[in-house]
């Protein structure tokens, strides 16, 4: 059934729509902040006494269901203690073109060394540069990204958030 | 004393060229304008305001690899936009835009050439530009092109008709085929211009003119959101833009042309500002084009077909018989 003067509402709608302020936000000039239980890309942390907490346990590679963590283990020595277990990760990488941001590493780790951070901007020029390895994913992210307050949302926080 | 050749030449240089900005402006205006519509901004990104988006999207275009299927017919299939951009242009060489003027010791006309049978020389430019469609579609050697081609093929025949038929009243009450007779025929302020006793003629043009470039609500040659694009599913780069081109200036001619036939062509209530007047009216034209994109639903293919055949051609032919009749009687 044809309704002509809803079509001309319509118009009139469009019309107005010219002189009214867009709503769009726009990207790099504003970064919209994310949730604070948004996951983005990994962190590895240390304790306070500048030990790492990861030992080297691969449980985080076990639980990637997107197969792109690589560890390779090393056993401390009273000359090169790198963590607080027995063992260190060697080498650390993650493959974060194959990284699907589900989170199961961060729950698998029994020492809360993985979190999973807030920054999303992890566009690169190359595959290559897309591999994160352990001094990176250690440092402090360069990238700042505005986070919104946790108390505006009902959810806690996780505890492997906000513990240490 | 007519004007020499080489006037002609440097004329019809000018107004391609300036044809040519006017669609790549006019790409910008629509996502402007269809941006804000939707409360948003549109593109904003290069240049001022995104002044240089047309430029930047023309070099994009440019340097895209123009991928070529390997079962197309080599010589239609690179051919076909080619026509359809030509016709587009040369569609354009009729439309008077101005008084005419002198030069020093040479007069200048304000349209390219002056054809007698200048109404009939866009159609059928038009018409012409229609094979650009069809046979690019079929070249592709590409089951969804031809589909899309026979889809276009099939729309744009059936709306000609009454799109051709919607001028006639215009034709009758001027008394000529030329476009420089028809505005001369409207000399004054608005109430002299054909669309207050024509208004159903021109309401069966617009229709007839929107269904014609195939734009919303009648692009379903293109239909982007429900079918694979259509004619042009199987071109790339520069060659697909040639065709989104003829759309563009065939819109542009079309609502050209509106202004000439309706609202008085270069005519304006005061000042004898000519060419001025002529872009202000072409201006609001293809607004008013965009702005019914911007709020119409596409139609169904059924109801383009029923709307174009049983309302819009009875509609058309009843205006020029009346107009014919009344021309007759008064």
């Amino acid at each position: 059934m044809p309704q002509p003067f809803e079509t001309f509402k319509g118009f009139g709608v469009t019309f107005r729509h010219i002189f009214q302020k867009p709503i769009t936000q726009e990207y790099p000039e504003y970064k919209r902040p994310v949730y604070p239980r948004f996951r983005g890309r990994h962190r590895l942390w240390r304790h306070e006494n500048g030990l790492e907490k990861c030992v080297g346990c691969s449980l985080c590679a076990a639980a990637c269901p997107a197969d792109c963590i690589r560890v390779v283990a090393a056993e401390n020595t009273s000359e090169n203690r790198v963590s607080a277990g027995e063992r260190y990760a060697r080498i650390y990488e993650i493959n974060l073109s194959r990284c699907i941001f589900c989170g199961y590493c961060e729950l698998a780790c029994p020492f809360d060394a993985i979190t999973l951070g807030n920054e999303f901007e992890l566009s690169e020029y190359s595959r290559d540069d897309q591999i994160y390895t352990k001094d990176m994913l250690l440092a402090e992210p360069i990238k700042k990204v505005p986070v919104a307050d946790p108390d505006l949302y009902d959810t806690p926080i996780p505890y492997y958030r906000t513990y240490s | 004393m007519t004007e020499p050749w080489w006037i002609s030449l440097i004329k019809s240089f000018v107004v391609i060229n300036l044809v040519m900005v006017a669609f790549a402006y006019t790409t910008l205006l629509e996502r402007k304008l269809l941006g804000r519509m939707q409360l948003r901004y549109g593109p904003n990104r290069a240049g001022p305001y995104g002044l240089l988006q047309p430029i930047a999207d023309l070099i994009k275009l440019i340097r895209k690899e123009a991928f070529y299927p390997t079962n197309a017919l080599d010589l239609p299939y690179i051919l076909a936009p080619v026509v359809s951009m030509f016709t587009a242009l040369a569609a354009f060489s009729v439309i008077p835009f101005g008084a005419g003027w002198h030069i020093w010791r040479y007069p200048v006309t304000g349209q390219i050439v002056n054809v007698p049978i200048g109404l009939i020389l866009i159609f059928a430019l038009g018409s012409i530009g229609i094979y650009g469609f069809i046979v690019g579609g079929w070249a592709s050697e590409s089951k969804y092109s031809l589909l899309g081609s026979m889809r276009t093929c099939a729309q744009l025949v059936s709306y000609e008709v009454s799109l051709a038929l919607s001028v006639l009243g215009v034709v009758l009450m001027a008394g000529s085929l030329s476009l420089v007779d028809i505005v001369h025929g409207q000399h004054g302020w608005f109430f002299h211009w054909y669309f207050i006793p024509q208004f159903v003629g021109l309401a069966c043009f617009f229709f007839g003119g929107i269904a014609e470039t195939s734009r919303a609500p009648f692009d379903l040659p293109e239909a982007d959101t429900e079918l694979v694009a259509g004619y042009h599913t199987e071109y790339s780069g520069m060659r697909w833009g040639l065709f989104q081109t003829a759309e563009y200036i065939n819109m542009i001619t079309l609502s050209a042309l509106m202004v000439t036939l309706f609202f008085g062509g270069w005519h304006g209530p005061w000042a004898p500002l000519g060419p001025l007047w002529f872009l202000l009216k072409l201006f609001l034209v293809v607004s008013t084009f965009i702005w019914l994109k911007a709020t119409l639903p596409r139609l169904r293919y059924d109801q383009l077909m029923r709307f174009g055949w049983k309302v819009l051609l009875p509609v058309a032919t009843i205006n020029a018989v009346v107009t014919a009749a009344l021309v007759v009687a008064l």
